[in-house]
């Protein structure tokens, strides 16, 4: 199994130690509702250095990217700024979802998911060579210029970082959502995937541990990928693999707001997308009777049949909820039946998000 | 690792408590519960319904995962443990405290071939 820069420091914190995609990975610390809530209320740090940072450089790295992405990459006109999005096959199916950062006319860094960044780098290169386009496409995840992330998330987090990096406070504090800097060998960024403030934090892998201790010493606690888990479906972000994947349309996975397909710019899968338009709709579910919602359970509605993609207890509602692909006839408000083992329990139809900066919004 | 002497186990991870009118206490191990992690939801049988052996008698979920819990003898199940699901985190706090359900077997002797804590500890260790 493949380790992070940080896999031994994981241990002496007290990390039970799981596969993700290939990758042991800290589960939890002791307790993962005691994670989630400590990034809903004060501040939690998460080792994502398994996710793949990707250095698109060179004089057709825009003209790759924007053929390439399904958002056009256009809208990124001030430096720092991000994009979430996806990367589509000729038939729409989502190969990943990734995040944009523009650097410059010239530079982009691209973060792929841990699980299918060799699929992905292939198919990048593959299309490199087809469109004839002068970029260079660099992984950082491994070798000597290899670099770690560290993702330091809630509502103390950012006063928590500065605390700890005071030289990076200033560009750190003037930085809007969805924006990164570039300070020393540390790249900066305001995004993150639990619903609260913080930051993305890329450094060289040599580095990490001593981030990563110092921040712990400030007060933020470790947190593994079962709070991850909980905390990004409180905040309706989809995970790939599980809420979409190469056989589903980003239309009928909730990721419509990230397709562009108004301009007329060409994009790989854009052709399929505008064949097919969406069949179904994502939406949240809220359980209410006692239970746990769970993936790949079949949800019953008077409009038809559905299927929850994503589901958990919700530390923070303290009720289990889900994510779901619905048929199109389905309003929010409505209850609908999900099939538990030998039982038919109801739920509340709900937008997506669930909790954001630690307020219950459905 | 936290496995009591004085208790029967089996390996699926459930404990059995033999008591003194000749009824049995089931609940699952400290390491059933570390397995799963934080404890949410606990669905119980009801008192009165009927088990075999290694059926399917209660339902365990964690944030992250379900787990069946087997009735470790044929049996009837006398009562529930209302604790349990009130407040299933009770369970990570004090796996052997706070059992799920007790039952009349149809057969004490059953109890006979059910594992001893050594036998249990043996086949954690191995897992």
């Amino acid at each position: 199994m493949k380790k992070t820069v940080l896999n031994e420091n994981h241990r002496r914190y007290g990390a039970r130690m799981v596969d993700f995609g290939g990758w042991e990975m800290p589960l939890h610390y002791g307790s993962q509702i005691e994670e989630h809530h400590a990034v809903r209320r004060d501040a939690g740090m998460f080792d994502v250095s398994h996710m793949c940072a990707v250095d698109v450089v060179g004089a057709d790295a825009g003209a790759f990217l924007r053929r390439l992405i399904a958002n056009n990459i256009d809208r990124l006109r001030i430096p720092g700024k991000a994009l979430y999005s996806a990367m589509l096959n000729p038939d729409g199916g989502v190969i990943d979802d990734l995040i944009v950062y523009y650097l410059d006319d010239h530079r982009y860094r691209v973060v792929i998911n841990a699980a299918t960044a060799e699929k992905d780098l292939a198919w990048m290169q593959s299309c490199l060579a087809d469109w004839r386009l002068a970029t260079g496409i660099t992984p950082r995840r491994e070798g000597h210029s290899a670099l770690a992330m560290i993702a330091v998330q809630g509502p103390h987090a950012r006063a928590k970082v500065w605390q700890v990096l005071p030289e990076c406070r200033a560009a750190c504090a003037a930085l809007k959502p969805f924006f990164s800097t570039v300070v020393g060998d540390r790249f900066i960024a305001s995004t993150g995937y639990t619903g609260e403030d913080g930051y993305e934090i890329t450094l060289p892998a040599e580095q990490a541990e001593g981030l990563w201790n110092a921040l712990a010493t400030a007060g933020v606690r470790p947190c593994g990928l079962g709070a991850r888990d909980t905390l990004r479906l409180e905040a309706g972000m989809n995970l790939y693999g599980q809420d979409m994947d190469e056989t589903i349309s980003p239309l009928d996975a909730g990721l419509a707001w990230t397709i562009d397909l108004l301009a007329e710019r060409d994009f790989v899968g854009k052709a399929a997308l505008l064949a097919r338009p969406q069949q179904r709709q994502f939406l949240g579910l809220v359980l209410l009777d006692r239970g746990v919602l769970r993936a790949h359970q079949q949800v019953r509605s008077e409009h038809g049949d559905g299927k929850i993609t994503s589901g958990t207890f919700s530390p923070t509602m303290q009720q289990s909820i889900a994510l779901a692909r619905l048929p199109l006839a389905v309003a929010i408000g409505d209850t609908v039946e999900v099939a538990i083992r030998d039982r038919l329990l109801a739920a509340r139809v709900v937008n997506p998000c669930f909790v954001r900066h630690g307020k219950i919004l459905v | 690792m936290n496995i009591p002497a004085d208790l029967r186990y089996t390996k699926s991870h459930e404990w059995i408590r033999a008591d003194a009118d000749g009824t049995v206490t089931i609940g699952i191990t400290d390491h059933a519960q570390e397995l799963l992690g934080d404890l949410v939801f606990v669905e119980l049988p009801e008192v009165g319904s009927e088990f075999a052996a290694e059926q399917e008698a209660a339902v365990v979920e964690s944030v992250k995962a379900a787990a069946d819990v087997y009735a470790p003898l044929a049996g009837t199940v006398i009562e529930v443990n209302q604790a349990a699901v009130d407040a299933p985190e009770l369970i990570n706090q004090d796996a052997y405290g706070v059992w799920l359900f007790r039952m009349r077997p149809v057969a004490a002797s059953e109890l006979d071939a059910l594992l001893d804590a050594a036998a249990y500890e043996r086949i954690v260790e191995a897992a």
